[in-house]
């Protein structure tokens, strides 16, 4: 349980109404949730569920069909993807996404400079030493600091997992948004993300997707699922373990 | 944090190697290199235009190299940068160094017009619409016949002496015309230096790298991509500004896509992505060019035989192989 759990009530992120459609397909219906500050909040569902076009919608990947999103009290429904960095919003994607020629040192500096220098096309941005010194901090924070001057693409795969969320807390966000964090990992690996995102939630919101079930049961404070592209049932996890319906969905295909 | 503390030293010198110690003083010794270029070269008309296309390269290799977009209408900034700086002088009476300003901000707008038009589009659809841009430029000078002279190109260009604070430098004198350029062209190696190791240097890199993530971490990715375009499309007219100088005359061609086609030639020879590639790249092809033309008048067979072994066994070009070897 993340240790600010208590202060929520205060909403830092609302859908109303949302809906996304591609073409004639229908991801997703008419979602209305909202989201505490300081706590996990996991959006669980079978394959198809639309639980990564909900988070697409979420983090500002693309806008929904209809509906809004506000985001600490501003509304946000379709403002580009890159101002949602400076509004607070970080997110990790759910195949791998880094810059894989460039060290992971320079991966996280270059998230970390997106908040100071963009357009400065003369001063030598050696001289941004403290945003070296602020990478560095993160490095060590995501276990990596030992692979600080490696290109990113010779990084093993949980370590690129892990590099990614090290470029998503450099933008300094209130609300993190992480899809999937697990995806091909070793049960060692997943271990250690999930240790990793019980810490980082001490300090700010977190937004989790998750295909198993399982892993996000015991640390998140609240859990929506998903079905079909509806809201099929929201509360604690002891509340979701002991719905009827979700029960029904999550018994008809294998457990993971 | 302690490790934070030691990490910074290391960061930088870690291999110690030549290649180090090249990227640390590039642009130095690119100017060292102009400098003694000419005294190794048979003559000095091809020393200028090696410079010339090894300038417009390095512009080209800002958005090919750094950026990741293969631009098929570079023509139209370089021939924008020559005939606007020929038409300031042979018009309008305009002392050389405003003409060769008038070239740069002539590249600068041009690019910015085809880059609002172009930036949005991706791969092979950005090079087919820059490529039809430019080819809309060749008809717009080509039709402009007052100012330009149309298919006769733009003559004229008279500049027999360039001012100085008072010292009167004699520019028909190929040595000295050499070093003018050479002035030019040294400075601008020193600009994309500083470019490259700006911030926005990174910006660049990083779009390259991933789009994708690059706008998560809170770039304006089309934004990034159209400046970049609209910098090389500086360099690309400073150096169309100094062919018009260095020739008195801008012909038609400079428009047409085979030019667009040459820095494409050019930057891949020398190694896309990297700072010294587009120098070499257009010293090798305008070497090789004038010494097989000399032995066979199917000069563009046995070059583009040479080219394709190129790009087939070093596909990393010729400074971007010496730079993995050096790695190793």
């Amino acid at each position: 349980m993340s240790a600010v759990a208590g202060q929520a009530g205060e909403i830092i992120l609302r859908t109303s109404g949302v809906g996304k459609t591609f073409g004639k397909f229908v991801a997703l219906n008419n979602i209305s949730a909202e989201f505490s500050r300081g706590a996990i909040t996991s959006i669980i569902g079978p394959n198809g569920a639309g639980k990564s076009t909900y988070f697409n919608l979420l983090c500002g990947a693309f806008p929904p069909t209809k509906g809004s999103v506000e985001f600490e009290g501003k509304d946000v429904t379709g403002l580009p993807q890159h101002r949602f960095a400076h509004m607070g919003i970080a997110k990790s994607f759910q195949i791998t996404s880094v810059f894989p020629q460039l060290t992971t040192c320079e991966n996280i500096r270059v998230g970390l400079q997106a908040l100071v220098s963009r357009y400065d096309i003369w001063r030598p941005r050696a001289r941004l030493t403290e945003l070296v010194e602020r990478a560095d901090e993160l490095l060590a924070l995501v276990g990596l600091w030992d692979s600080r001057e490696r290109a990113a693409k010779t990084l093993a795969h949980g370590e690129q997992r892990a590099l990614e969320i090290g470029m998503a807390l450099a933008s300094q966000p209130r609300l993190l948004l992480l899809d999937e964090p697990t995806a091909g990992m070793s049960p060692e690996e997943t271990r250690t993300m999930m240790d990793l995102i019980v810490k980082l939630a001490k300090e700010r919101t977190v937004i989790l997707v998750e295909h198993k079930m399982k892993l996000v049961l015991g640390i998140s404070d609240r859990i929506l699922v998903l079905h079909h592209g509806e809201l099929l049932a929201e509360g604690t996890p002891q509340e979701v373990r002991q719905n009827e319906a979700v029960k029904r969905v999550y018994l008809g295909q294998r457990e993971h | 944090m302690t490790k934070a503390a030691q990490s910074i030293k290391p960061h930088r010198a870690t291999t110690g190697s030549w290649y180090e110690f090249a990227t640390r003083h590039r642009a130095s010794i690119v100017a060292v290199v102009i400098l003694i270029f000419p005294l190794v070269m048979p003559f000095t008309a091809l020393a200028v235009n090696i410079l010339i296309y090894g300038l417009y390269a390095l512009g080209f290799n800002l958005v090919f190299g750094y950026l990741g977009l293969l631009s098929f209408g570079h023509a139209a900034l370089f021939g924008t940068g020559a005939y606007l700086c020929g038409i300031a002088i042979v018009h309008f009476g305009w002392p050389w160094y405003a003409a060769i300003a008038a070239g740069v901000a002539g590249g600068l707008l041009m690019a910015l017009l085809i880059g609002v038009l172009a930036i949005r589009t991706r791969g092979i659809y950005f090079a087919m619409v820059t490529m039809a841009l430019s080819q809309c430029v060749y008809y717009l000078f080509y039709q402009a016949v007052d100012l330009t002279g149309g298919e006769n190109g733009l003559r004229g260009i008279n500049v027999r002496t360039i001012d100085l604070f008072g010292l009167r430098i004699d520019f028909i004198n190929p040595m000295i015309r050499y070093y003018v350029i050479a002035a030019f062209v040294i400075a601008a190696f020193f600009v994309m230096s500083r470019i490259l190791a700006s911030p926005f240097g990174a910006v660049i890199e990083a779009v390259r790298e991933n789009e994708m993530r690059a706008r998560a971490s809170g770039y304006d990715v089309t934004l990034t991509r159209l400046l970049t375009f609209v910098l090389s499309g500086g360099f690309c007219g400073l150096a169309g500004a100094l062919q018009a100088l260095h020739l008195s005359i801008v012909p038609i061609e400079i428009l047409h896509y085979e030019t667009s086609g040459l820095v494409v030639m050019i930057a891949l020879l020398g190694g896309m992505g990297t700072f010294f590639g587009p120098m070499i790249g257009a010293a090798v092809f305008l070497v090789l060019e004038n010494i097989v033309s000399v032995w066979t008048v199917h000069w563009q067979l046995i070059v583009g035989a040479i080219f394709i072994a190129c790009v087939l066994f070093f596909p990393a070009g010729i400074w971007g192989t010496l730079i993995a070897r050096g790695r190793r």
